[in-house]
């Protein structure tokens, strides 16, 4: 077991980061917060994995640890000197691999290389070691483009550690991969790094996935989401390489799925929120891009067996072959609507659900309708505008605008299209995309 | 980065070593290609000695008939198109790079290029000329960059406009790493930013030289009120060829230039087309086009290939200097200093106003109400006769390049035919119809009209072809399946799939056919001149006459014809094209 414990308090600090805050300035409303009071230090010696949700600020404070990005206030030190732009001793990888497809494999593997005047031959008996190191023995001619997924990000990797980085900063790395392929990099990648091959003294790494977490990292910080705090801190305890089938490793993954599930900040609809009739914080809620199918067909299963109304999140999650960024907004948007509940770490269908599963296709209309205008202030305000016209349409633009008084454009944007799907299910209202009205059609009625 | 690192891409199946950089000896193909480059060379030797001769000098403006000139003729007008080719990039490297650099610059720079890629350039020619012409009096020096200018006119918005907007729109993971990296703004534009922009500007340049081909053969013989030049060049010949009735000499000039356009489509712009495909961000590898033959000579050249790998090292070292900035960590701001706005965007407040003040009162001096309303009237007339022409244009083509765009045999073959009419300079091929028209004494004001869409037309249909070509096979099936027929099948299922792509020829094809206006509604054969009534007739008599005050007129409200077209009927048909009627 001595391996585990890389013992941080010995080893040097390569960064730290304190009360760092990140905000965009909006005009006529508050700052979009995007992470906030966030605290981070890294030693030499360990892989630190930050987990959160998409839109949890994760990657920003990334960007902010690479130097790439400023953060709007706080204090970034690299080895105790304050950051002012990329700091040299670190090189990131992305989820998208970011390979110019106008260079070979070699050509790609040299750039941070050329950019830092290091002579031709030292530069290529350099990143041939890179290339075989990371497995990439005999591709060196070929172009991004002939090249798998995971060869391409294998590619990635060998550019960042080719500089012999003090820090490799890992952004969802294995996300755009399929499972087989990801898993088979992330053993690669343990294996070097535990037999202390990889040129590098840390790494951090971004990761929405529990399991990869904690398969990989020896800390992890978990993030809370609007806006991005570090919520939980937890070491790693297990020696590598890790089983991920070990009851206490199951253990482990199944108390962060408790920790990410537990509910944080109050239920969206709350009386005390209420100012002039409309709850703002309710309002303001960002919904995930889910569609009402995808919803109905979870409620069916959990209403079924083997579930019976309660499923373990992890469990579920393996059985839909779904990840944790898709199934908890999933379970959250559930639990919005009052059709379930979610709790350490399980999912409850509730009477409403149940109701929802058992009625016909108008039933479920219905009580969709009645609960989209009980739990979203967004749904009740379209609807009462409508209602209230003459001719039953209404700009979406206002809304729209409204919106982003509380989240980035995107959110926005992504919050009325998920509205405006969930309302055609109940068939609330419809949406007219080329005069980007919604309206009322009255011929149904 | 703009190397042509050939030996990269290796040809399969052909005798070449493993490892080219080992062998150097001259192949076969090595002395084709040098024999094409060495033939080049001469030519061009042979052509600036005459540039610096005075226009009075024995034989520099005088123009033979006899098809022998022709060759030379062909290679003069050549070199004149890639000379304003060289300018066009340099300003493309300028302007374009600092638009997208700065912010505030790129605020007046921007829109101005976009009023310059509308503007009908043929009515430059009475400016330029003018300026070019006192600056070197007297030599054929200042005509020749006149007209370089006045082809320079033709193809560098479009180019600058690519670029710029390929700036723009670099991948932000790219633009991490490069910054991750520690690359200096010089590094990061010779390794990043020019080889994203490459396809663009190839394809936009490829664009650039078809309107190219028209100005040069417009412009080697002109009359601007008291100056008056001839350069010898296939321009030139036919113009003489005109003025002495010569249909015989007319027909030689344009098969001469059909070589010539082959040549230089098949030299030149098929293997950058091809080589720039490297360049395109996609990231499967899709299937891949065959290497054009002259690509695919060079790349199994091995002398040739080892000295532009040797050049291309060298451009990349030089690429690879570490000039400019390092990168710093950038502050995600949303609100901009607004005090040096405010300066910045009062001063050019104070100079737009000053420019107004200044051509108010140039016009009102040279111009009168009565006069900018009867060009006004004149340019509804050829606005009829473009819309006209487009209409039926489109009537004639879309079922055509529909019919080739779905049989992919077909499709092939025409498409490359198409683009290279295209190309062609479709003013070559007036006289012929002139003399058509002088002979049945058939009506000008109608009969002039096809003229401004002969060269255009061929845009409609090689992006109608394309559009055919991409329409997805499972719709076809499905269509096939209901039962979809006759009027349906186009209404329901064709026309919508084909119309992105139709609207992108239309527009260009509506563009040139303004700008062709210039040219083809005033024609002579001999001492006989054919005029019909419109915007286009008024601005080439006016340059014709030196009148720089009806010129400027003319030119401003073709743009403002132009610009409104753009705005009310293109830019809101496209948008809802690329809204409603993509498939993605």
């Amino acid at each position: 077991m001595d391996t585990a414990m890389h013992a941080p308090i010995l080893q040097e600090e390569l960064v730290r980061v304190r009360e760092c805050r990140q905000a965009y300035h909006k005009e006529s409303s508050a700052d979009l917060v995007v992470l906030d009071n966030v605290d981070l230090t890294l030693h030499a010696g360990e892989i630190v994995g930050l987990l959160g949700r998409s839109g949890s600020g994760k990657s920003t404070l990334l960007r902010i640890v690479s130097g790439l990005l400023r953060p709007t206030s706080g204090d970034v030190r690299w080895r105790g000197q304050p950051l002012t732009g990329p700091a040299p001793g670190v090189a990131m990888v992305f989820q998208s691999f970011a390979l110019f497809p106008w260079l070979t494999v070699q050509a790609n593997v040299e750039l941070g290389l050329e950019a830092k005047g290091v002579h031709r031959a030292e530069r290529e008996r350099l990143a041939e070691e890179a290339i075989d190191l990371i497995g990439l023995g005999g591709y060196e001619n070929a172009y991004p483009k002939e090249l798998s997924g995971g060869m391409r990000q294998r590619v990635g990797l060998a550019r960042a550690l080719v500089v012999h980085p003090d820090l490799l900063l890992m952004d969802e790395p294995f996300s755009a991969l399929d499972v087989l392929t990801a898993e088979n990099l992330r053993t690669d990648l343990i294996e070097l790094w535990s037999e202390k091959k990889l040129p590098v003294k840390a790494v951090l790494i971004v990761t929405h996935n529990i399991e990869e977490s904690v398969l990989m990292c020896d800390r992890i910080l978990v993030f809370s989401s609007n806006p991005g705090r570090v919520a939980h801190e937890l070491t790693v305890p297990f020696p590598h390489p890790r089983n991920r089938h070990d009851p206490a490793f199951r253990q482990f993954v199944d108390r962060i799925y408790g920790l990410m599930t537990k509910r944080e900040v109050e239920p969206p609809v709350d009386t005390a929120a209420t100012t002039g009739g409309m709850p703002v914080r309710a309002f303001a809620q960002a919904l995930p891009e889910l569609p009402m199918n995808l919803m109905a067909g979870l409620m069916e299963t959990l209403a079924d067996q083997p579930y019976r109304g309660r499923a373990d999140l992890p469990l579920l999650a393996a059985a839909l072959q779904l990840e944790l960024d898709e199934l908890l907004p999933l379970g959250e948007s559930l639990q919005m609507l009052k059709f379930a509940e979610l709790a350490e770490g399980d999912i409850l269908l509730t009477a409403a659900g149940a109701r929802f599963v058992q009625a016909d296709r108008d039933e479920r209309k219905s009580i969709l309708a009645a609960s989209l205008l009980q739990n979203l202030a967004l749904v009740g305000a379209i609807k009462s505008v409508l209602d209230e016209r003459w001719n039953h349409r209404a700009r979406a633009e206002r809304f729209r605008d409204e919106l982003e008084d509380h989240m980035s454009p995107d959110y926005a944007r992504q919050t009325l299209q998920t509205v405006i799907g969930w309302g055609r299910y109940a068939e609330l209202f419809d949406f007219d995309e080329e005069a980007d009205q919604f309206f009322i059609d009255d011929d149904d009625d | 980065m703009l190397q042509m690192r050939f030996a990269n891409l290796r040809v399969p199946g052909i005798g070449v070593p493993a490892n080219p950089s080992v062998e150097t000896k001259p192949n076969v193909f090595d002395f084709v290609a040098i024999a094409l480059l060495l033939g080049m060379a001469v030519a061009v030797a042979s052509v600036a000695r005459h540039t610096f001769a005075p226009l009075s000098a024995p034989g520099a403006t005088e123009i033979h008939l006899d098809p022998a000139y022709l060759p030379a003729y062909a290679v003069r007008t050549t070199l004149r198109m890639f000379a304003a080719l060289l300018a066009s990039l340099l300003f493309t490297f300028t302007y374009a790079v600092w638009a997208a650099k700065s912010r505030r610059v790129g605020a007046l720079l921007v829109p101005i290029l976009d009023i310059l890629q509308s503007i009908p350039i043929l009515g430059f020619l009475t400016f330029t000329v003018v300026f070019f012409m006192s600056l070197f009096p007297g030599r054929v020096l200042g005509a020749e960059l006149a007209v370089i200018f006045t082809i320079f006119t033709s193809q560098a918005w479009n180019m600058a406009f690519s670029m710029y907007q390929s700036l723009k729109t670099v991948p932000s993971d790219l633009n991490e790493v490069s910054r991750g990296f520690g690359l200096s703004s010089w590094q990061r534009f010779w390794r990043l930013e020019v080889p994203y922009a490459m396809p663009g500007l190839v394809w936009n340049t490829m664009m650039s030289m078809s309107g190219g081909w028209f100005m040069v053969v417009a412009s080697e013989a002109v009359t601007v009120g008291n100056t008056s030049f001839v350069l010898p060049g296939v321009g030139s010949f036919i113009a003489e060829a005109v003025a002495k009735k010569d249909l015989w000499a007319v027909i030689e000039a344009i098969v001469t230039m059909l070589v010539v356009i082959l040549i230089y489509d098949q030299i030149l712009f098929r293997p950058l087309v091809a080589w720039s495909a490297r360049f395109r961000m996609e990231t499967t590898a899709g299937a891949v086009a065959e290497d054009p033959w002259m690509l695919a000579l060079l790349r199994r050249t091995r002398l040739l290939n080892r000295a532009s790998r040797l050049f291309g090292d060298m451009l990349t070292s030089v690429g690879g200097l570490p000039l400019g900035a390092r990168p710093t960590s950038r502050q995600r701001v949303l609100m901009p200093g607004r005090v040096g706005d405010g300066l910045w965007y009062g001063m050019l407040g104070i100079v737009v106003a000053v420019a107004c003040w200044q051509v108010a009162v140039y016009a009102r001096a040279n111009l009168s109400w009565h006069e900018i309303g009867h060009v006004m009237l004149l340019g509804c007339y050829t606005m009829i006769r473009v819309v006209t022409m487009i209409a039926l244009a489109s009537l004639i083509w879309v079922p055509i390049g529909v019919w080739l765009g779905l049989r992919p045999q077909w499709a092939r073959r025409a498409q490359p035919v198409a683009q290279f009419l295209a190309a062609f300079p479709a003013n070559l091929t007036y006289p012929v119809f002139v003399v058509g028209i002088v002979h049945y004494h058939l009506s000008s004001n109608i009969w002039l009209t096809p003229l401004m869409v002969l060269g255009t037309q061929w845009y409609i249909l090689f992006n109608v072809i394309a559009g055919a070509a991409a329409f997805p096979g499972d719709l076809l099936e499905a269509a096939r399946n209901f039962q979809i027929g006759g009027w349906r099948w186009w209404h329901r299922v064709m026309l919508p799939g084909i119309f992105p792509y139709f609207v992108t020829g239309a527009l260009t094809a509506s563009g040139g056919a303004w700008n062709a206006s210039i040219l083809s509604e005033i024609a002579s054969w001999g001492s006989t001149t054919l005029v019909a009534t419109g915007l286009g007739s008024y601005i080439a008599q006016a340059t014709t006459a030196g009148a720089t005050a009806k010129v400027a007129l003319g030119m401003v409200v073709m743009s403002f014809f132009v610009i409104v077209f753009n705005r009310v009927l293109w830019r809101p048909l496209y948008s809802f094209a690329s809204r409603r009627l993509t498939f993605s």
